[in-house]
Parts: C-alpha cells; sequence; structure tokens
C-alpha cells in the first residue's frame, strides 16, 4: 500500500466516522443522564431524511439541517414522553422509534417525490461542500506533510470541523460545568439530585434534546454532505456502531472519538478493499464489517477492562411521596 | 390492594393501545392521500378473503409466533432478547445444513430433524450473549443487538463463500432436495375435502408453531422450570433468596428463546423458499418484539397478535400493489403498536386506573 492510498483510506476514514461520531456523543449525553437511547438509528435516518428532503425543495443545504434536527428533536421529544413523563422501557420506545423512522422515512419519501422512496439528489447549494483550508493549494507539491495537510485535513465540509469541535464541547460541558456535574448525577443518582432540590425531569429533557439535535446534524451529514440526497435506510446500522462505540469508549468524549475513528477505519477499510490477503490466509471482508461488533462484545465481555454504564440508567425516576 | 380487575389489565388495556395505534395509523393514510377505510376493506379482503389470503396470512402469522414465543420467554425472566433476528438467520444455516448434507427419506423426519438443528443454532447464538449476561452482567440488549449484525456478517459469507452452488451469482444456498419438501396447506387440507389455495406459501409448520405455544404455555405455567424463569423475572433478590440460581435460569431460559426464534427458520426457510437465501427473516425477528408486547407475553395472546400481523403484512402487500400506500406503512403501524403497548402502557393504565378507583370507591 502506497502513500496515496494511505492517505485516501485516511480521509474516507474521516469522512465515515462522522456520523458515529455526532451520533455516539448524542448518546452520550442521554446515557450520561441515565436514558438509554437504542433509537439513535431512528433519530439519524429521520434527520436524514428531513434534511435532503427540505434541501431538494428549497436548495438551501443549512435549511435542511435545521429541518433534519427538527425531525431529529422531535422523536426525541417522543423517547423523552414515553421513558421520561409516562416512565416506560426506555429500550422499547428506542425500538418503536428507529421502526418508525424506518417506516416513515419511505412513506413520506414516496408520497412527496415518487421516486421509490428517494429524495432527488442534491446538488449546488443543496449539499454541504468541502472547504479548503488556508494554502492547502500551495501546501499540495510539499512532499509528506502536503498531502496530509491537503487531502486529509482540508477539504472536508464544515459539519466534520464542527464534529470534532463537538468533542472538547462535549468534554468541558460534562466535566467542567455546573449543568454537567448535575447531568452525570442524574445517570448516576437522580434521588440526590432531586433532594438538592433540582429538577430530574427537567434535566433529563434537556439531555434527551441535545441528543436530538446532535443525531439531528449526524443525519443530515449523511444525506447532504457524505451522500446527496436520502435513499432508504441509509443509516445502515450506523446508529448502533454508534452505540457499540459509546461503549467501547465507557462513555467518555475523547475515547469516544477514538472509538468512533477506529470503527471508521474499519468501514473505509471494507469498503476499498473487498478480501484481504494478508499472506498466509485471506481476511474477508464479512469479518471487517462484523469487526465492531465483535470488538464490542469482547469488550462488554470484560476481557478489555469493564465498560460500566451509568448506574440509574435505563431506569425510571419516580419521586417519593 | 389491587388498583384494576384482571380483565381490564389483560383485555381493555391492548385493545385501547390497539386502537390509538390504529387511529394514528389511520391519520397517517389520510396524511397521504388515501381513504383509510377503503384501505382497511382491501386488506381484510386481501388477507382473508380467499384461501390464496388465509395462506399468506397464516404463513406471516407462523414465522410471527415463534419470534413472538422467543421474546415472550425471556421477557417472563425478565430478559429483553432483541436477537430474534440473528437467532432465526442462524436457525436458517441450521435448517440449511441438515437439509442439504443428509438424504432424507421422508419429509417427516426431515422436519423433525431440521426443526432440532433450527433451535440448537439459534440457541447457539443466543447462548454467547446470555452467558455474557448472566456471569459478566453485559447488557442483554446491547449484546443481542450486535450479534444480529454478526449473523448477518456470518450468513452473508456461509452463504458466498461457502454454501453458494459453482456457477451461481446470487448468494444463495442451493435448492433443498424434494424429499426435504414441507406439504403445503393444500396438500394438508385436500385429502379432507377443502380446496385451499395451491400457490400460498403456509405449510405444516403452522401446526408445529402452534404446538410450540402450548408447549411454552405448559412450560411457564405448569412446571417448576416455568416458575423460577417467572420468580427471576419479578424479582431477582426474592429468586435468589428462594435458592434460585439466576445463571442457570438466564442460561436456561436464553437457550430456549434462541431455539425458538431459530425454529422460524423451519417455516421461511424449509417449508416456503427450500434454499437459504441472505435476506430470509425479513425483519420477523423484529416483528416479534410487537408481538409479545401485544400478547401480553402470553402465549395465547402471543398467538392472537401474530394473526394480527400476519393479516397486516399480507393485507400490507395487497396495498401496497393496488394503491400508492408502501410496503413500509406496515413499518410505521408496527412501530405505533410498539409504541403504544410497549413504551407508551402507563399512558393508557394511569387514567384508566384511575378511573377504576374512583368506581371502587363510589361503590364502598
Amino acid at each position: 500500500m502506497d502513500f496515496l492510498t494511505l492517505i485516501q483510506v485516511l480521509d474516507s476514514t474521516v469522512r465515515l466516522s462522522i456520523p458515529l461520531l455526532l451520533a455516539c456523543l448524542a448518546g452520550l449525553f442521554s446515557e450520561r443522564a441515565g436514558i438509554f437511547d437504542i433509537g439513535l438509528e431512528g433519530k439519524m435516518l429521520m434527520a436524514a431524511f428531513f434534511s435532503a428532503a427540505v434541501a431538494a425543495v428549497t436548495g438551501s443545504v443549512w435549511l435542511g439541517l435545521l429541518a433534519g434536527i427538527a425531525a431529529s428533536l422531535v422523536m426525541s421529544a417522543l423517547h423523552g414522553i414515553a421513558s421520561i413523563t409516562f416512565r416506560g422501557n426506555q429500550l422499547i420506545s428506542g425500538v418503536a422509534i428507529n421502526f418508525l423512522a424506518s417506516g416513515l422515512t419511505v412513506l413520506i419519501a414516496q408520497n412527496w417525490f415518487q421516486q421509490g422512496g428517494r429524495t432527488p439528489s442534491l446538488f449546488g447549494g443543496g449539499r454541504f461542500t468541502g472547504i479548503d483550508l488556508p494554502f492547502a493549494g500551495v501546501m499540495e507539491s510539499v512532499p509528506v506533510v502536503g498531502p496530509v495537510y491537503s487531502e486529509l485535513l482540508s477539504g472536508h465540509s464544515v459539519l466534520v470541523y464542527l464534529a470534532f469541535a463537538t468533542v472538547p464541547a462535549t468534554w468541558w460541558i460534562l466535566f467542567r460545568t455546573r449543568f454537567g456535574l448535575r447531568l452525570r448525577a442524574v445517570g448516576e443518582n437522580p434521588a440526590a439530585v432531586d433532594t438538592a432540590g433540582i429538577s430530574v425531569v427537567r434535566l433529563r429533557f434537556a439531555a434527551v434534546a441535545i441528543c436530538g439535535i446532535l443525531c439531528g446534524i449526524a443525519g443530515a451529514y449523511l444525506a447532504t454532505a457524505l451522500q446527496a440526497g436520502f435513499v432508504k435506510e441509509m443509516t445502515a446500522g450506523r446508529g448502533f456502531i454508534a452505540l457499540a462505540a459509546l461503549i467501547f469508549a465507557k462513555w467518555r468524549p475523547w475515547q469516544a472519538m477514538w472509538a468512533c475513528l477506529l470503527f471508521g477505519l474499519l468501514q473505509a477499510i471494507a469498503l476499498r478493499f473487498q478480501n484481504i490477503d494478508v499472506g498466509l490466509f485471506v481476511i474477508p471482508v464479512q469479518v471487517m464489517e462484523a469487526l465492531p461488533y465483535i470488538l464490542t462484545v469482547v469488550i462488554l465481555a470484560g476481557f478489555v477492562g469493564k465498560a460500566i454504564p451509568p448506574r440509574a440508567g435505563g431506569q425510571p425516576y419516580v419521586k417519593e411521596r | 390492594m389491587e388498583k384494576m380487575p384482571k380483565w381490564a389489565d389483560v383485555v381493555l388495556i391492548p385493545v385501547i393501545s390497539l386502537l390509538l395505534a390504529a387511529a394514528i395509523s389511520a391519520l397517517v393514510i389520510v396524511a397521504i392521500g388515501e381513504d383509510p377505510v377503503a384501505a382497511v376493506k382491501m386488506m381484510v379482503d386481501g388477507a382473508m378473503g380467499s384461501t390464496y389470503g388465509w395462506g399468506y396470512t397464516l404463513y406471516y402469522a407462523t414465522n410471527f409466533m415463534f419470534t413472538g414465543l422467543a421474546v415472550a420467554v425471556a421477557a417472563h425472566a425478565g430478559l429483553f432478547n432483541i436477537g430474534g433476528e440473528g437467532q432465526a438467520m442462524l436457525g436458517g444455516l441450521g435448517v440449511a445444513l441438515i437439509c442439504l448434507l443428509i438424504p432424507w427419506p421422508h419429509w417427516s423426519l426431515a422436519l423433525i430433524f431440521a426443526a432440532l438443528g433450527a433451535g440448537l443454532f439459534g440457541a447457539f447464538w443466543a447462548a454467547i450473549p446470555a452467558y455474557l449476561q448472566a456471569k459478566r452482567g453485559s447488557h442483554i440488549v446491547i449484546t443481542t443487538i450486535m450479534f444480529n449484525y454478526i449473523a448477518f456478517s456470518l450468513l452473508n459469507y456461509m452463504l458466498v463463500n461457502v454454501l453458494r452452488p459453482k456457477g451461481s451469482q446470487d448468494p444463495a444456498s442451493a435448492r433443498f432436495p424434494e424429499a426435504a419438501h414441507l406439504p403445503s396447506l393444500h396438500e394438508i387440507l385436500a385429502p379432507i375435502g377443502i380446496n385451499f389455495s395451491k400457490s400460498a406459501p403456509a405449510n405444516v409448520s403452522l401446526l408445529v408453531a402452534v404446538a410450540a405455544c402450548l408447549v411454552v404455555w405448559a412450560l411457564i405455567w405448569r412446571t417448576s422450570l416455568g416458575y423460577e424463569i417467572r420468580s427471576l423475572g419479578k424479582s431477582e433478590p426474592a429468586a435468589r433468596y428462594a435458592g434460585i440460581g439466576s445463571v442457570r435460569i438466564i442460561m436456561i431460559t436464553m437457550l430456549i428463546s434462541g431455539a425458538l426464534a431459530g425454529m422460524m427458520a423451519v417455516n421461511n426457510v424449509m417449508g416456503e423458499a427450500e434454499r437459504l437465501v441472505l435476506n430470509a427473516t425479513e425483519g420477523a425477528g423484529f416483528i416479534g418484539i410487537a408481538v409479545a408486547l401485544m400478547g401480553r407475553n402470553h402465549p395465547f395472546g402471543v398467538f392472537l397478535a401474530a394473526i394480527l400481523f400476519g393479516f397486516l403484512y399480507q393485507g400490507g402487500a395487497e396495498l401496497a400493489l393496488w394503491t400508492k400506500i408502501p410496503r413500509e406503512l406496515i413499518v410505521v403501524i408496527q412501530a405505533l403498536v410498539i409504541l403504544f403497548t410497549g413504551a407508551l402502557d402507563n399512558m393508557v393504565r394511569m387514567p384508566l386506573e384511575k378511573i377504576f378507583l374512583a368506581f371502587r370507591k363510589g361503590e364502598s
């Protein structure tokens, strides 16, 4: 493998890991506040469709992004009402949201565009295009550093840089602000937070809303930056890989970024090389596809350090009377 | 004091939840510019108006009975088995291997061993998540989701690299031999003078599914193992205090659950396709969740809910064929059923409990 191929693989790693990273950080906020969310996939799918649909109709990708976030927030509200207000089973609510998204997106797409459950292809202002960092053109001819800068670091859409900026922002919010402290506390011991006179319900709704916004950006990125338009089931299990990355990272933001980059790398490799010949034997492409899931199971099994979820995760909070 | 009479819990709440789901589904149909009444009529005609329709309805229902029972059994032990899809895929692999490798003299023998194979493969696929939950405390929902994806990759690999006949392009196994052909309802009912549609895929595995409902009922409510499973599901500390080992019960329950999901393959792989294809399960493993929720985890409820979903599936296919309503409407309905009977259960339950309490106070 030559240097240029390596750069290209790493470049597509970055592109492919962005939806994972945004969804993973979304899950991080929700689960740190004690709300399990296996509906990341559904929220991303909803956002992907509505962002592509609005961008296709209005020709403005920014309106598309807003529509995607709004659609994802509606799903978040549903999850919040089911699991916080009515203290329902958070896992079942997540499953329902995934199916709702998978059905509604195709149903509405077919009704609006009659193109077999997809949106028209996006072009021009309907898509996020890459932005060149300063001097990207000049740097290109410099050996080693040049390609790394102009191919790998430069030329991504604004959402890519936003996603990477979200990582330190998440860390700062969770570990350096009062809101973050309370949010983490509500995921570990909601009764204590309640005793301190802080509303558990409001905090959890806030966390679920942040989760919705981030999932919305992730979905919009999929449909308007990574690809040019919505196709049926386009999230293709990314919400679950993000969930896997979250566990892999043991619910911490920086580690989440590395986990998502790793899983993005696996996707990029599976996409670029089909079966990999390592001399003695051939690694089939299916192994690369399954590797994120297998790694997560290994982590969950506790062979590589124990992954302990937030203590109050998944349990509805019932105020004592 | 019980807040509500038992019938309200078992019948009234599911019916109200179902009506809510139906009402919203009707709104969805109106929103896309179709007539919900005509749609329902077309669905009933298409799914129950002919033996052909019934044949498909019952074929789908057979799948959903197996996966619904799988979710229900696990739920009694307080476990959420979301991996029915993967377990059913593995079951398909088991059925394919048994049908292709062994020359069976008669379909009945083939059926018994294929069911065993499917059950074993399905149980095996549930065993690892079960072990990790029981011994290591890793959450079974996450592990079973991961195992669904791993199952898909495994099946993909097996079909492309191992089972695919030479010269064939599509990822599917060879056709099973004629001796492994299961009699369809047409062939079963013809001798007793009922002319059942020849082209519908419902087959003898429907009877296996009904038998499975009875066996699960007996297991849960008539054996000591069932008692232990239910105790664990109600309260783990209480079960432990009573000397019920949680590791053992989690393992056994998940093995049974996985086996039930795997046995679905007898219907869809052996009974219908007669070869193993990549997307054989068609999401039936997930519909099991909706079926179990609606059936309140009772085998009889699962039986009824499976037939309802079979009706929805066949009716939905008819709608997609004759109207502008795409097949995905069924996925929306399924989501709404899961939402209302599962996640939003308390939304219906809380006001009802208040009403019943008010009545009680009025009486005394």
